[in-house]
């Protein structure tokens, strides 16, 4: 199945990805609906918790593909991302080879191309999204790598291809479906996103966000699951918050409030359960003074 | 209007949809967003992938592929409404004043005087939160002057401070490198031989330059934005930022080569000059907007002030308690600290020395080597 020609229109993947329980706003169906289209790699930015890493986990189980996850860090490079040779398999071998032949003469070049077989190669992520296709390939926290990984990423986005010195080019006959995100903890660099199709993310608006609670946790009653959106949006407000609860905190908050059995919320439940939606200590204690004001209208 | 009516517009004066499409392309680069070739024939490609009949889609089609960053998605905003006609299809933007506010808020107008001040040089810069906008005056030097500042500058060679690496490098010491050991075993036709070995590669850490540009600080100024540029231009990899009544970024006027240029040009960017001081202020939005988020994670970070903090220097201690503990080191350069006889009494000094590694000087070029110095060892 190629990806490309999976969606007759937007509103077509809005509708599948609706089914997996990801609802997305009209902007962001468009320009994924964009990228699969022409083939292009999806720049994701935004507040943490979102739903960046989301969509891709949508998109490939509404396509039905399987996800391939790169998680990039500081230091990250090809032998992580791309492949890897098993190289204790690889000194067995050689320690078998050696017994077996008992001492026989053997070509170290023989040895060697033995040694580099399809069998002692570990793919990583890249490499099997490529050989793997259709599949969707998602470069998480893009951000958090080193300039050489992106410029090693801008090359394999732009040729679907990389060669194993030992084994030759492996090339994707359909090109993955691709999906970056990024926390903006730093500038990416132009040619990168020039490949890419941008898309920021906000995060949802009330409805939208009551929906998203609805589908995903469908156990939360439905005035407990306003409540909760009502108050997470109220601490949104606070610019001065160091991080804002995301759309996930939303939903733990509300599942963690039914687990305990809570029909409405008040302050001092929500003041309990705070640590669910709010991360940090300082954000903590301006959340509880405002939580008065907001819980009781 | 629709964008299918403005295409019957165009119709009249015989102008096919592709050329409208790339004049609202051509548009946005003079609007600033940098717009590539290659990033007009995706847009181009993609419109026609959405199709023309839906505004909605055309405009959300050029939000995807003609912009990189929030910033430019603002002006596609701005540029679209002007060029398509009024309507947005409906479409949230979001409002540049809704932005989380780089600007400190201002507080009241209040006439200042010195709080304590009987240092009569301080009393003169006193701080104050009025908000005076002002482009630095840029003093036309001589070309003498000139060319003995940029000898003098050229003295100055920033050195990174190294971290260690997540990456092995081929070292005469460390573990032993298997793979390598391998390779030569092959080489020498399964023949064991050397042992070779690896060791964690080191990196060059991140120094963040935080400089206060207020009134009090006037005198300075000048010389550590073409220090900050003596950093830019080496190998060290540097941010820059400047603290006056607003956090500015000029870590990209800085990155010329000239550093005459480079310093008018940061000056030009910087619209707080000799203002006012909100030191708090500024460094919390440093830290709540790039800081905390990864520039100063292991970073290390300058700050060149007085820490002439009006009015709460308690604040000012707070936040330089976060930054101490986001960031790997934090130097706090004090141009006073280099005169004779100098203690640090000053309220906003006292609220931030225990959260400093390093308190140097920063009054001459020979401070500033001492801090390079400082700097290349944290």
């Amino acid at each position: 199945m190629d990806p490309r020609t999976t969606f007759e229109t937007a509103p077509d993947l809005a509708g599948a990805l609706g089914g997996v329980g990801y609802l997305a706003e009209e902007a962001l169906t468009t320009v994924a609906w964009l990228a699969l289209r022409l083939g292009r790699p999806l720049l994701m930015e935004g507040e943490p918790g979102t739903g960046k890493t989301a969509l891709a986990e949508a998109l490939a189980e509404a396509m039905d593909l399987p996800l391939i996850r790169l998680q990039c860090y500081e230091g990250i490079d090809s032998s992580q991302a791309l492949y890897d040779w098993d190289f204790p398999r690889q000194i067995l071998h050689v320690r078998a080879l050696e017994a077996a032949s008992g001492g026989g003469p053997r070509e170290v070049r023989e040895v060697e191309e033995d040694l580099f077989d399809e069998r002692f190669l570990l793919a990583r992520p890249v490499l099997r999204a490529l050989r793997e296709s259709p599949a969707v390939l998602l470069v998480d926290e893009v951000d958090r790598a080193d300039d050489e990984f992106e410029a090693f990423l801008l090359e394999v986005l732009s040729t679907w291809q990389v060669t194993i010195p030992e084994l030759g080019p492996v090339s994707a006959a359909t090109p993955p479906v691709v999906v970056l995100t990024s926390n903006r903890t730093r500038e990416l660099h132009d040619a990168l996103k020039r490949r890419c199709l941008y898309h920021w993310l906000e995060h949802p608006g009330i409805e939208r966000e009551l929906e998203i609670v609805r589908t995903r946790a469908p156990e939360v009653s439905a005035d407990l699951a306003e409540q909760v959106v009502r108050a997470v949006h109220g601490i949104r407000e606070d610019r001065e918050l160091l991080k804002p609860p995301g759309v996930a905190e939303t939903l733990d908050w509300a599942r963690a409030l039914h687990e305990l059995g809570t029909r409405t919320l008040d302050t001092a439940t929500a003041a309990s359960t705070l640590g669910v939606a709010v991360k940090y200590r300082e954000d903590a204690e301006r959340v509880k003074k405002a939580l008065d004001g907001m819980l009781t209208p | 209007m629709s964008i299918a009516q403005h295409r019957l517009d165009a119709a009249e004066h015989v102008r096919p949809p592709t050329e409208v499409l790339l004049g609202f392309a051509r548009c946005l680069r003079a609007a600033g967003v940098h717009v590539t070739a290659d990033r007009e024939r995706t847009y181009l490609d993609a419109v026609a992938a959405v199709g023309l009949d839906d505004p909605g889609a055309v405009y959300h089609a050029g939000r995807a592929t003609l912009c990189g960053s929030p910033a430019d998605l603002e002006r596609h905003d701005l540029v679209f409404a002007e060029w398509f006609g009024g309507s947005r299809a409906g479409t949230k933007t979001r409002d540049p004043m809704q932005r989380p506010v780089t600007r400190a808020p201002l507080e009241g107008e209040e006439a200042q005087t010195g709080t304590g001040g009987d240092d009569e040089e301080i009393v003169k810069a006193r701080s104050s939160t009025v908000e005076v906008l002002r482009h630095r005056d840029v003093a036309s030097l001589s070309q003498a002057e000139r060319e003995s500042l940029l000898a003098l500058y050229a003295r100055l060679r920033p050195r990174a401070p190294r971290r260690r690496a997540h990456r092995y490098a081929r070292d005469r010491r460390g573990v032993v490198d298997a793979r390598r050991t391998l390779r030569t075993t092959l080489r020498r036709m399964g023949e064991p031989g050397e042992v070779q070995w690896r060791r964690r590669a080191t990196r060059p850490r991140r120094v963040v330059l935080l400089i206060d540009v207020s009134g009090s600080m006037s005198a300075y100024a000048d010389a550590l934005v073409r220090l900050a540029h003596a950093y830019c231009a080496s190998e060290v990899p540097t941010e820059v930022f400047t603290l006056g009544t607003r956090l500015t970024h000029i870590t990209r006027p800085l990155h010329q080569r000239d550093p005459d240029r480079a310093v008018v040009a940061a000056g030009d960017a910087i619209p707080d000059w000799s203002g006012g001081t909100r030191l708090a202020e500024g460094l919390k939005v440093f830290l709540d907007r790039w800081g905390r988020r990864g520039m100063a994670r292991g970073a290390v970070v300058v700050v060149f002030s007085d820490g002439w903090e009006r009015d709460r220097p308690e604040a000012l201690g707070e936040q330089v308690h976060r930054l101490s503990r986001v960031a790997h080191r934090v130097v706090w350069a004090n141009p006073h600290r280099g005169r004779a006889g100098y203690e640090p009494v000053q309220g906003g000094i006292v609220a931030v020395l225990p959260y400093v590694d390093d308190f140097v000087a920063g009054h001459s070029l020979a401070a500033f080597e001492e801090l390079t110095e400082v700097v290349a060892r944290a």
